[in-house]
């Protein structure tokens, strides 16, 4: 925000404060609970709540006993590995089938082009209780239901609109006359779509691969559903945690999650940049 | 169709609707002789874009077919034509250096590094830019990244090269430099080109011959000097040059000139190019270098004109004059310094050729 211009009348003025504090209290409310959780989730005893070691600052207070229990215990073990095996699956498949999605509807000559966009959108507006439940229903039919497969094809679907929703907006910012460039030089429409297309609209297939992932990732609703004991993930792992035996392991994992989110996003803001500069839009 | 034999390329009786009402191009018929260097020019909208666009590939034709080398290529796909191309805005590859730009249609066509790396060294030093193969287009000028485009479009030796207005978005300066330089590149290569602008003088000084294009249909056909000296309609006499505009009706047909009354009582005599006969209405097309101010020899039309403006240029004087009604009437006079002053205000006779003055089809 810049600096107030001297003309600022008494209301700029007020407002000038008053949109820092309203944008410092979002900021509060949104992080305070997640930051929270990081030093709680170093707690030497079994609790939920700050001991008065720990806001003494003693180092007794604080242990790695939950981590290390996250990383022996076998339940985690096989919850971790199950999203381990799931997510990276799902966002493969909505990335692939968001590009495509994206890619097709950007044509100027697909009929009924919004209504396809809302249908393929629908997944993120749509509560997601009901298309579990859609879900749970359609996928016992086809033998899906309980399925290593069925789970990923559920997940899948949550985050091609995440896909779709990023590739398009990049593609609105990319030029037609490079494919029919590239084209009039002799490419063929897969090539062309490898070594043109492709790497100019990559930041927006980055950005959405990574939200499909982290909807895969921390989804518990629709693998609720379609799961079964065998695809228990580690959101799943957390929830029945909560309900069962409460255990700070809950806090431990949560933290971790969060700091694979932050490096995924990290590395994705790298990315973007990096991309950037090489098509040599920011001087940076 | 012998006497077609041997065109690079020929549109017969193409047609081009978009919306499947109206058509943008209308019964085109256009033989491109090999290692010609023609233009299309026309106002924004005539339908240049398009005609280029079907060649290229990238429009179909609504009807009627387009010929490369006598062969048909109505379905033949845009990579398998072979033909250069440098789009308006250039098309360069962002995420791609010059080198890799040029080397680009090489790669496809599976030439070999080694190749590809002297052929583009080879097309850079072409356009002057050997230097700068490892920058990427954002690094350019709009005048070098044009020249790269043209580089490119020349880098996988196509017989066949089209241009869109390729400098439209340089200063006047460059483009000059430019248009030499393209013209340049033409006359050593020996390929075809096909040029668009709707920039006339670009047009005449760069082609060998020129459509003018107006409303999807090609108003003529000619050289550059021909669509200068003898317009055949009134639109070409307008859009090419400076031209004067008389309306009249045509009062006598005899041989190579033709009597037009124009407003009233003022009797001219014009060489009979497009008009339809006794009693019909023309507009006669004029040059303003050919009028002569105050003629020592009595000329075959002589008239009063009322000097309304005088705009000194340097070598000559833009006379703007009332004549038979019409206020745009120009003149142009040489400097030659010795003449006797005019003054704004004054009324002179003026006289020109009849062989000057196109009797045209009549415009409003
Ligand atoms: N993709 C399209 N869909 C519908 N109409 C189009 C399309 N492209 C061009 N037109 C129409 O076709 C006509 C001719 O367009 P074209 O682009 O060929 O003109 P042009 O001669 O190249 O003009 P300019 O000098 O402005 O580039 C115009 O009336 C234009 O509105
Ligand atoms: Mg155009």
């Amino acid at each position: 925000m810049s600096a107030l211009p001297p003309y600022s009348s008494t209301a700029q003025i007020t407002w000038y404060y008053a949109f820092r504090v309203i944008c410092g209290l979002i900021f509060f409310f949104l992080i305070f609970p997640i930051i929270v959780i990081a030093p709680l989730s170093f707690n030497a005893e079994n609790f939920f709540t700050f001991t008065p070691k720990m806001l003494a600052l003693d180092p007794e207070g604080y242990s790695l006993k939950h981590y290390r229990d996250f990383f022996t215990n076998p339940d985690w073990q096989q919850a971790l590995w199950n999203s381990v095996r799931i997510a990276p699956v799902a966002t493969l498949l909505a990335t692939a089938f968001g590009t495509l999605a994206a890619i097709g509807l950007s044509q100027s000559h697909v009929p009924f082009k919004s209504t396809i966009m809302a249908v393929l959108i629908s997944p993120m507006i749509v509560p997601l209780i009901i298309s579990a439940a859609g879900m749970y229903f359609f996928y016992s039919r086809i033998g899906l239901q309980g399925t290593y497969w069925g789970v990923v094809l559920a997940h899948a679907a949550l985050g091609t609109p995440f896909v779709i929703i990023t590739v398009t907006a990049t593609l609105v910012g990319f030029d037609r006359s490079l494919t029919r460039a590239a084209a009039n030089l002799g490419a063929d429409p897969v090539r062309t779509f490898f070594k043109v297309q492709m790497p100019l609209i990559l930041p927006g297939v980055v950005s959405g691969a990574l939200f499909a992932f982290i909807t895969s990732f921390d989804e518990v609703v629709v693998v609720l559903f379609l799961g079964s004991a065998s695809q228990k993930t580690l959101p799943w792992q957390m929830f029945t945690g909560l309900r069962e035996q409460i255990s700070p392991t809950i806090l431990a994992v949560a933290t971790l999650m969060v700091a694979i989110s932050i490096v995924l996003l990290t590395v994705l803001e790298l990315l973007r940049r990096r991309s950037e500069r090489l098509r040599g839009m920011s001087p940076g | 169709m012998s006497e077609n034999r041997g065109a690079a390329v020929r549109y017969e009786s193409v047609q081009k609707s978009y919306d499947g009402e109206t058509l943008v191009v209308k019964n085109l018929n256009l033989d491109i002789a090999r290692g010609e260097f023609l233009t299309m020019l026309g106002p924004s909208g005539s339908g240049k874009t398009t005609c280029l666009m079907m060649l290229a590939g990238f429009e179909p034709a609504t009807h009627g077919e387009i010929f490369l080398n006598d062969r048909p290529i109505n379905n033949v796909p845009p990579h398998k034509r072979g033909i250069g191309m440098v789009f308006q805005n250039y098309a360069l590859f962002p995420h791609m250096t010059v080198a890799e730009n040029l080397a680009f249609p090489l790669q496809v066509r599976g030439i070999s590094k080694a190749d590809q790396s002297s052929r583009v060294q080879r097309a850079l030093d072409m356009v002057e830019l050997g230097t700068f193969g490892s920058r990427r287009p954002a690094q350019l000028s709009g005048g070098q990244q044009q020249r790269v485009a043209v580089a490119r479009a020349l880098v996988f030796d196509p017989e066949l090269v089209l241009m869109d207005e390729p400098l439209g978005a340089l200063d006047k300066q460059l483009r000059e430099q430019m248009q030499y330089e393209i013209k340049h590149i033409h006359e050593n290569l020996g390929v075809t080109i096909v040029y668009v602008t709707h920039d006339q003088t670009e047009a005449l000084t760069m082609s060998d011959r020129v459509a003018v294009f107006n409303d999807g249909v090609i108003q003529q056909l000619s050289t550059p000097d021909a669509l200068y000296e003898s317009p055949q309609n009134s639109f070409v006499a307008q859009f090419i040059g400076e031209n004067n505009k008389l309306n009249g009706t045509v009062t006598s047909v005899e041989g190579t000139t033709c009597g037009v009354e124009v407003g009233t009582g003022i009797h001219l005599k014009a060489d009979p190019v497009n008009i339809s006969g006794v009693g019909s209405k023309t507009t006669l097309s004029l040059r303003p270098e050919r009028v002569e101010l105050q003629p020592e020899a009595p000329m075959e039309n002589m008239v009063d004109g009322h000097i309304e403006e005088l705009i000194y240029l340097g070598d000559h004087i833009r006379v703007r004059m009332n004549v038979a009604g019409n206020d745009e009437f120009v003149v142009k006079v040489r400097n030659r310094g010795q003449r006797r002053k005019i003054a704004e205000g004054e009324t002179v006779k003026i006289g020109w050729a009849a062989s000057d003055c196109k009797a045209l089809d009549a415009v409003a």
